[in-house]
C-alpha cells in the first residue's frame, strides 16, 4: 500500500497521545485498581455530571470522581478494568480522554509546597486581621498604657506570626544574598525584619507608632502573590509530567528460545532482538532482521509517505511500526540512540532562552537598590537635620522601607499571569514556563511544522467520486481486511458514502504491501502501487487492481487538524508572518499551504535545517513561535522565541515547548497571542499603579509624616487595585 | 476597660477557632478542586435523594 500518514498507533486523537495505553495494556496484567484519565475538554458541572455517569454505568467501575480544575477524573476500578476501555466509554458520550500514569499522578497530587504556603498566609491573615483590629483602637486615639498594652498584644501575635509564615521570603533573601545578588526578596524580607524590629522597640519605649499591622499585611499579600505564582506553576507542571508519564520506555525482547519478555529500554544492549509490533513505536536503533512491513518516520523527518520495511533496512528509535510484525537486531540503544542524539541537539538550543529575563525580575533589579538606597539617604539625612537623633533618623528610614513596599509589585505579575494562564488552560492550553506569556506576546513571525500540527496525521480519500462503483465495493471488501491506516479511512469513508462490500474469497494482507483476494476466479488488489503494477505518484495513494485490469489509484490527503484554518486566519489578522516548514516532499506541503492560504512555505527541510532557518529568522531580528510536534520539530522549537507543540507531539518536543496544546483543537492558538499581549499590557498597568503609589507615599515617608495608617492605607490600596487590574483579563 | 481583658482573648480565640477550621478543610483536601467544586452545586444529580 501507498500510504500516506503519520500514522498513530490508534485511530483516536485521544488515544494518539498515549501510545504506552496499549504498551502498558500489553505488558503489564492487572495492575493499580486505581486510574487516572486527562480530560482535557471538560469545562461545567453538566461535563461532571455525564462523565462520572457514564463512569459509574461502566461495568466494574466502584467509584469515579472528576477534578475539574486539573481536568482529571479518579476511577476506582475493579483490576480488569482496562483505561482503554474507560477511554472509549468517555469517547462514546463525546469527551477525549487520555491515560495517565497511576504512579506519576500520585506523586504529584499531594502539592506539600502549595499547601505548605496557604497555611502560612492562613497564619498571616487570622493575625493580621486581629492586629488590624487592635491598630485601629489605636489610630482612633487610644493613649498612654492602653496603646501600650494594644502594642505588646499586637507584637505577641505578629512575632511569632512574622517568625512561621514569613519564612519563605527569608530562605529566598539568604541564598540570594550568598550569591551576592538582589531580588525582590531582599527588600521583602528587610522591610519585614525592620518594621517588626523598630514597633517593637518603639513599643518598649512607650512610643506611638508601631508597625505590626504593615509587617504583617505585607506577609501576607506577598504570600498571597507567591501562592498565585505557585499555583499556575504547579497545574502546569503536574499536567505536563502527566503527559511525560503517558510514554513508558519498555521494550519487547526476545529470549534465545523464541520466547518474549518485557524490558524497560535502560536494559537493552547492541546486539539484542527486539520485537516491534504493529502500532508500536520503534524503542531502539537497530536493524530489521525478520519481518516486513511500512515505517512511518514522520515525527522524525516530518515526510508522511510511510517507507517499506524488510530485512536488512536501518530502523530509528521513535519511529512508528504500521503493518506487520517485525525483529529488530539492536544497533544502539538508549543514550546512543538517534532519539537522544536529536535531544541534544535541543539541549543546545534551550539555553538561549533561559537568557530571557522576565518581566518581573527586570522591575526587581531597578527597584531592590533603588528602595535601599533611598532608605539610607532617608536615615542619613534625617540624622543630620536631627543632629544625631538616631531613633527618629532609623523610623523614618523604616517608614520608607515600608510604604514604597513591593506589595503591589509582588502582586503585579503573579496576578496576571494567574488570570491569564487559567483563562488559556480553559480553553485547552497548558503554559509550562513562568516567561512564555511575555514571550508570546512579542512574536510578530509564525513557523508551522505540517504533519502533525497543521494536518491530524489522519488520512482521508480524496477522490471516491471519481471510481466505479464496482471498484469501490472492491477496494471497500479488501480494505476491511486490513487494519492498515489508509485501508481503514478508505473502509470508513466509503462505508459513510453507502458502499457495500461484494464479498470476496481468500483475503490475505501482504505486510508491507497490501490486501489480496479473489473475486471469481480473478485476484484483486489493493496496496503499494509495485506490488499492484503501477507507476507511483507523488501524490499519497493506494492502489487497486482487478484482474488484469489497469490499476486505479485511491488518493488520500492528510486530515487538517481541526481549527488550522481558524488558526492560521486569525494569525495573519493580527499582523503575524506565517510560515510552513516540513520536512514532507512539496506537493503535499504546496497543496497544505494553498489551502491555509500560507505563501512562506519550504518542503523537504531537514531538522538542522528547520532549526537554522527559525535562528536566521531571530538573527534577523524576528521574534518566531514555533508550532511543531515531531522529533525534527524539537531543535526549532528549543531554538524559536516561543514555542507550542500540541499534545500528540512527541515527548521531547512536549519538553522543548513552552505551551502545550492539550485538545485536538489549534483554534486557540490565535487567542493565546491576543491574551498574551493583553497581559504584558495589564503587567505594564500594574508597574505603572505600584510606581504611582509610590510616588505619592515615598515623599510624605521621607519627609517623616508617614504613620501606620497611612501605610495601611497605601499597601491595601496598591494591591487591591493590582489585583482588580489583572482580573480584568478573565 | 477591664472588659478588655475578656474581650480581646475572647476575639482571639474566636479567631483562632477559625484559623483552626480552615487547617482542617486544608488537611482533608478540600481545597483540592476549587472550580469542580463551585460547579457541583449546579448539578441536580442527588436532588432527590443523597448520594448512597
Amino acid at each position: 500500500m501507498t500510504a500516506a500518514f503519520p500514522a498513530r498507533p490508534s485511530a483516536c486523537p485521544a488515544c494518539a497521545v498515549a501510545p504506552s495505553a496499549e504498551a502498558l495494556a500489553e505488558t503489564s496484567a492487572p495492575r493499580e485498581a486505581r486510574l487516572f484519565l486527562s480530560l482535557p475538554t471538560i469545562h461545567c458541572a453538566g461535563c461532571i455530571s455525564a462523565v462520572e455517569r457514564a463512569l459509574h454505568a461502566t461495568p466494574g467501575v466502584r467509584a469515579a470522581r472528576v477534578n475539574l480544575t486539573l481536568k482529571r477524573v479518579a476511577v476506582e476500578a475493579d483490576p480488569e478494568v482496562m483505561a482503554d476501555d474507560l477511554v472509549r466509554v468517555l469517547e462514546g458520550i463525546g469527551y477525549e480522554a487520555h491515560e495517565l500514569d497511576a504512579g506519576v499522578i500520585a506523586a504529584t497530587a499531594t502539592d506539600k509546597a502549595g499547601r505548605d504556603l496557604l497555611m502560612r498566609i492562613a497564619v498571616s491573615g487570622f493575625a493580621m486581621m486581629n492586629v488590624m483590629l487592635l491598630s485601629v483602637a489605636v489610630w482612633s486615639g487610644a493613649t498612654d498604657f492602653t496603646r501600650d498594652m494594644f502594642h505588646w498584644i499586637s507584637a505577641m501575635i505578629a512575632l511569632p506570626t512574622i517568625a512561621f509564615a514569613a519564612q519563605p521570603f527569608f530562605r529566598n533573601a539568604l541564598s540570594v544574598l550568598k550569591h551576592a545578588r538582589l531580588n525582590m526578596d531582599v527588600p521583602i524580607s528587610l522591610a519585614i525584619i525592620l518594621a517588626a524590629g523598630m514597633s517593637l522597640y518603639e513599643t518598649a519605649q512607650h512610643g506611638p507608632h508601631a508597625y505590626f499591622d504593615a509587617a504583617l499585611s505585607l506577609t501576607f499579600f506577598l504570600l498571597a502573590g507567591r501562592y498565585l505564582d505557585h499555583r499556575t506553576r504547579a497545574v502546569a507542571r503536574s499536567a505536563a509530567e502527566e503527559l511525560a508519564a503517558l510514554e513508558v520506555p519498555r521494550a519487547l525482547r526476545l529470549r534465545a528460545d523464541g520466547t518474549e519478555e518485557t524490558v524497560p529500554i535502560a536494559e537493552i544492549a547492541p546486539g539484542d532482538r527486539v520485537r516491534v509490533k504493529p502500532g508500536a513505536r520503534v524503542p531502539v536503533d537497530g536493524v530489521v532482521a525478520e519481518g516486513q512491513s511500512e515505517i512511518d518516520r514522520s515525527l522524525l523527518t516530518g515526510e508522511s509517505l510511510p517507507a517499506f520495511a524488510g530485512p536488512g533496512m536501518a530502523l530509528s528509535a521513535g519511529e512508528v511500526n504500521l503493518t506487520g510484525p517485525l525483529v529488530v537486531t539492536v544497533t544502539a540503544a538508549g543514550e546512543d540512540s538517534s532519539l537522544n542524539r536529536m535531544a541534544d541537539l535541543v539541549a543546545v538550543a534551550e539555553s538561549s532562552k533561559n537568557r530571557y529575563t522576565s518581566l518581573a525580575d527586570r522591575a526587581a533589579r531597578i527597584y531592590a537598590p533603588g528602595v535601599h538606597l533611598l532608605a539610607l539617604a532617608a536615615f542619613l539625612g534625617w540624622l543630620w537635620i536631627s543632629g544625631g537623633d538616631m531613633r527618629l533618623a532609623i523610623n523614618i528610614a523604616v517608614a520608607v522601607l515600608i510604604i514604597t513596599c513591593p506589595c503591589a509589585l509582588g502582586l503585579a505579575v503573579p496576578a496576571v499571569t494567574t488570570a491569564a494562564s487559567g483563562r488559556l488552560f480553559k480553553r485547552g492550553m497548558l503554559i509550562k514556563d513562568g516567561t512564555a506569556l511575555e514571550r508570546l506576546a512579542e512574536i510578530d513571525t509564525v513557523v508551522f511544522d505540517k504533519t502533525g500540527t497543521l494536518t491530524l496525521g489522519t488520512p482521508e480519500p480524496t477522490n471516491l467520486g471519481d471510481h466505479a462503483r464496482r471498484d469501490l465495493e472492491i477496494a471497500l471488501a479488501l480494505a476491511e481486511g486490513s487494519a492498515h491506516p489508509l485501508a481503514r479511512a478508505l473502509a470508513d469513508a466509503a462505508r459513510k458514502a453507502g458502499v457495500h462490500p461484494v464479498p470476496l474469497t481468500d483475503i490475505r494482507e501482504v505486510p508491507g504491501h497490501g490486501v489480496e483476494g479473489v473475486l471469481g476466479g480473478k485476484i484483486v488488489r489493493f496496496g503499494r502501487p509495485a506490488w499492484v503494477g503501477a507507476e507511483a505518484g507523488d501524490q499519497t495513494a493506494a492502489w487497486l487492481r482487478v484482474g488484469d485490469a489497469r490499476p486505479v489509484a485511491f488518493t488520500f490527503a492528510d486530515r487538517l487538524r481541526p481549527g488550522a484554518e481558524e488558526a492560521v486566519a486569525r494569525l495573519r489578522a493580527q499582523g503575524l508572518a506565517v510560515r510552513l516548514v516540513s520536512g514532507d516532499t512539496p506537493a503535499p506541503v504546496a497543496d497544505l499551504a494553498a489551502r491555509l492560504g500560507i505563501e512562506d512555505w519550504t518542503a523537504e527541510a531537514l531538522p538542522g535545517e528547520k532549526a537554522a532557518l527559525v535562528q536566521a529568522l531571530g538573527e534577523a531580528g524576528a521574534k518566531v513561535l514555533m508550532v511543531g510536534d515531531g522529533l525534527n520539530d524539537t531543535a526549532a522549537l528549543a531554538a524559536a522565541h516561543a514555542s507550542v507543540s500540541p499534545a500528540t507531539a512527541l515527548d521531547a518536543a512536549r519538553v522543548a515547548s513552552d505551551i502545550v496544546l492539550l485538545g485536538s483543537d489549534l483554534a486557540p492558538l490565535g487567542e493565546a497571542v491576543t491574551t498574551a499581549r493583553k497581559a504584558t499590557r495589564r503587567i505594564h498597568e500594574n508597574f505603572a499603579v505600584s510606581a504611582l503609589y509610590n510616588l505619592i507615599a515615598v515623599p510624605i515617608a521621607l519627609l517623616g509624616f508617614a504613620t501606620p495608617l497611612a501605610a495601611a492605607l497605601a499597601m491595601s490600596a496598591s494591591s487591591i487595585t493590582v489585583s482588580l487590574n489583572a482580573l480584568r483579563l478573565r | 476597660m477591664e472588659v478588655l481583658a475578656f474581650l480581646i482573648p475572647i476575639a482571639l480565640f474566636l479567631g483562632g477557632l477559625g484559623l483552626g477550621a480552615f487547617f482542617w478543610a486544608l488537611k482533608t483536601r478540600q481545597f483540592d478542586d476549587p472550580e469542580g467544586d463551585s460547579r457541583r452545586i449546579l448539578t441536580d444529580d442527588w436532588d432527590d435523594r443523597p448520594k448512597p
